[in-house]
């Protein structure tokens, strides 16, 4: 880089979580300012817009349910995204494998024909199973053929989309749901318990917490872990340990791949009660979980304080389109700065910039 | 249907069609061939696209519509540039937050433009002389706008200038090996930027083509994840202007053709096809190191610190 002779840029050796804390915060603070001017565009100022969005996602019971809601899918897609992006695996189709989760589930739900206390079960292992196989496809394009791996998890999240707009259209249409392109209602064996009153599935949040417990271990603590780490940092030096770039590839897919499906049954069994038009099931929930990664560090425990902060912000952007009347892009917006003022930060975590005496 | 007009339909389907993708892939490769791989596609092309229609309502002159575009596009790509050439952010993350920022931001802005009518589309034209040859003639050379045949001309001059030129040799000497390139002389920072921005240039002019030519309206995600395929686009083309216009081109009519299916297909899936083709075509064109020695860039995804390996 040319940098202007008064500044002096050095390499700094690993930066310590205090200073990995501190310029995340200061990122995020940076998106909120830039944000604030659109906000500001809209006619509303933005300490008013900010007061909203926190009112309405923590100002009371309902709010925090709300919240708590969005974060379990970013919880548990987030925590396999940590663990793919670790053998730097760009799964962006985190959106499909949700969807294909949520297509088990209803089959276990509507036509497997089982019945009683197995269903829910049931379900979560064939979602994990189908989001699994989704992103087994890209992983094995990947290690087998070399192919991009951003370009197919992305294509396969259309083709899932699709897939399941063909399903509600066509065969799954539910008989008694006139005119509405929607499955029919799951039967109560196999809606998850919620918290009485709210969308809070908990049944899914502890698992999500479980998992992300599970996954730091997996990283931290095993061999694969290990193997994992190794590839995603060095991948010479794990062609050289005899490390199979093949094996990690899908072992992290398989992962994160089976924790979108988990979350896509969360939402159909836990939420909706249906399956229904792809775009109110997951609203980029796989998207926003790649910021929710990122920012945790790839750090699968620190997940789940970053998806909690996203489901503040899902769950608010909801308020102010409401109260305030403002375009719920407005996040996606959010979203994008959130994630440029995060990397550029980065610059500030690896090298030292100072003043240089002249 | 005789397949005379079969022909003529499928071949003036995949000229529009294709057009935009041409112009995207265009751009990636300049931008690639430089190291720098731009996921924000989708986003510089929605932006132009919404940039576009807004000119083009507002002034009543689509081609002044096609000028802002590219150049919102090309400011759009600046963040890209800044971010991961200057402050050496990781290239999919940050390509991927500038989708979504252009996502975002053509919703919120062009919220209000949503199913406006659009008077002042891109003029179709027919060119004298070669629309008269059968067949050839109404599907290539009528019934387009000016844009389709630009496009084309861009085609062999930027095959030529990234060949057989010393701007090119440049161009890709950044892309291979930077290191060696600023030893030369070469400001590696200056040609990355400039590369992206040309991308980003003809990704906001491929979204004016869609708002203006396409479709003349503006609806929001109106790009649908052609941005997406453009990517894959310029993997297939070997990071060649050449094969650029033949991926796009055939796989425009690809797309066209599915649609013959409706008979025995349901629409959702076929809305699926080209999305499939895109992975399927990736497959075709991977033959493992094949790869390397057809031209993908070296130092692709690389930033780039004078003194560091």
């Amino acid at each position: 880089m040319h940098a202007p002779s008064w500044l002096c840029i050095e390499r700094r050796p690993l930066p310590s979580g205090r200073t990995i804390l501190t310029v995340s915060v200061i990122a995020i603070v940076a998106a909120f300012v830039v944000a604030g001017i659109f906000f500001a565009l809209f006619g509303v100022p933005p300490i008013e817009a900010y007061g909203t969005i926190l009112r309405g996602a923590l100002g009371s019971w309902h709010g925090f349910a709300e919240t708590l809601r969005r974060a379990i899918p970013l919880l548990l897609i987030g925590v396999g995204l940590t663990v793919a992006f670790r053998a730097l695996f760009w799964n962006i189709g985190a959106d499909g494998q949700l969807l294909l989760g949520t297509a088990a589930a209803t089959w276990v739900a509507l036509f497997s024909g089982l019945h009683g206390p197995i269903v829910i079960p049931a379900m979560f292992v064939a979602g994990f199973i189908a989001g699994a196989l989704w992103g087994l496809i890209p992983a094995v394009l990947k290690a087998k053929l070399g192919i991009n791996d951003v370009i197919t998890t992305l294509m396969m999240n259309y083709i899932a989309m699709y897939l399941i707009m063909w399903l509600i259209h066509g065969p799954w249409k539910g008989p008694t749901m006139r005119g509405f392109a929607y499955t029919d209602k799951f039967p109560p064996a196999a809606q998850i318990p919620t918290i009485a009153g709210t969308h809070v599935h908990w049944p899914t949040l502890v698992l999500g917490l479980v998992l992300a417990v599970a996954a730091y271990v997996l990283v931290n603590r095993t061999k694969m872990g290990f193997e994992i780490r190794v590839v995603g940092e060095n991948p010479h030096a794990a062609r050289f340990a005899g490390i199979s770039q093949l094996k990690t590839t899908l072992v992290v897919m398989l992962i994160s791949g089976g924790l979108a499906g988990l979350a896509g049954v969360g939402e159909v069994a836990g939420v909706h009660m249906r399956l229904l038009d792809p775009n109110q099931i997951s609203m980029g929930y796989g998207y926003t979980a790649i910021i929710v990664a990122w920012l945790a560090r790839k750090n699968p425990l620190a997940v789940i304080i970053t998806a909690l902060f996203f489901g503040i912000l899902m769950a608010g952007g909801d308020v102010i389109k409401v109260s305030l009347q403002l375009p719920f892009q407005l996040i996606d917006v959010f979203n994008g700065l959130i994630m440029f003022f995060l990397i550029g930060s980065e610059l500030l975590m690896h090298y030292k910039i100072s003043l240089r005496r002249r | 249907m005789g397949w005379e007009s079969w022909f003529i339909s499928t071949f003036s389907r995949a000229l529009a069609y294709g057009t935009p993708l041409l112009l995207g892939t265009l751009g990636e490769i300049y931008a690639e061939r430089s190291g720098v791989l731009n996921l924000g596609i989708e986003g510089m092309m929605i932006m132009g696209a919404y940039s576009a229609f807004v000119t083009a309502y507002t002034t009543g002159n689509p081609w002044l519509g096609v000028l802002v575009a590219g150049a919102v596009g090309g400011a759009f790509s600046i963040i890209h540039a800044f971010a991961t050439i200057t402050l050496k952010a990781n290239q999919v993350v940050s390509g991927l937050a500038l989708t979504m920022l252009g996502i975002g931001l053509a919703g919120v802005l062009g919220r209000k433009w949503v199913g406006l009518p659009l008077f002042s589309s891109l003029h179709k034209v027919t060119i004298p002389g070669l629309s008269a040859i059968p067949i050839i003639g109404p599907g290539f050379f009528k019934g387009q706008t000016l844009l389709v045949y630009l496009t084309m001309l861009l085609v062999p001059i930027m095959w030529y200038i990234l060949f057989h030129t010393r701007i090119g040799i440049t161009i890709r000497a950044v892309g291979e090996d930077p290191a060696t390139a600023d030893s030369l002389g070469v400001n590696v920072t200056r040609v990355r930027y400039l590369c992206v921005i040309v991308g980003g240039v003809l990704a906001g002019v491929a979204g004016a083509y869609l708002s203006l030519s396409y479709r003349p309206a503006w609806t929001e995600g109106m790009t649908g994840g052609m941005g997406w395929i453009v990517i894959a686009l310029t993997i297939f083309a070997f990071w060649n202007p050449l094969y650029g216009l033949l991926g796009s081109y055939l796989f425009a009519a690809l797309y066209h053709l599915s649609y013959r299916l409706q008979t025995w297909v349901s629409p959702e899936l076929l809305k699926a096809m080209p999305y499939a083709f895109a992975i399927i075509i990736l497959v075709i064109v991977s033959r493992g190191t094949l790869h390397k020695r057809m031209g993908a860039p070296a130092a692709l995804t690389l930033p780039y610190t004078r003194g560091e390996q």
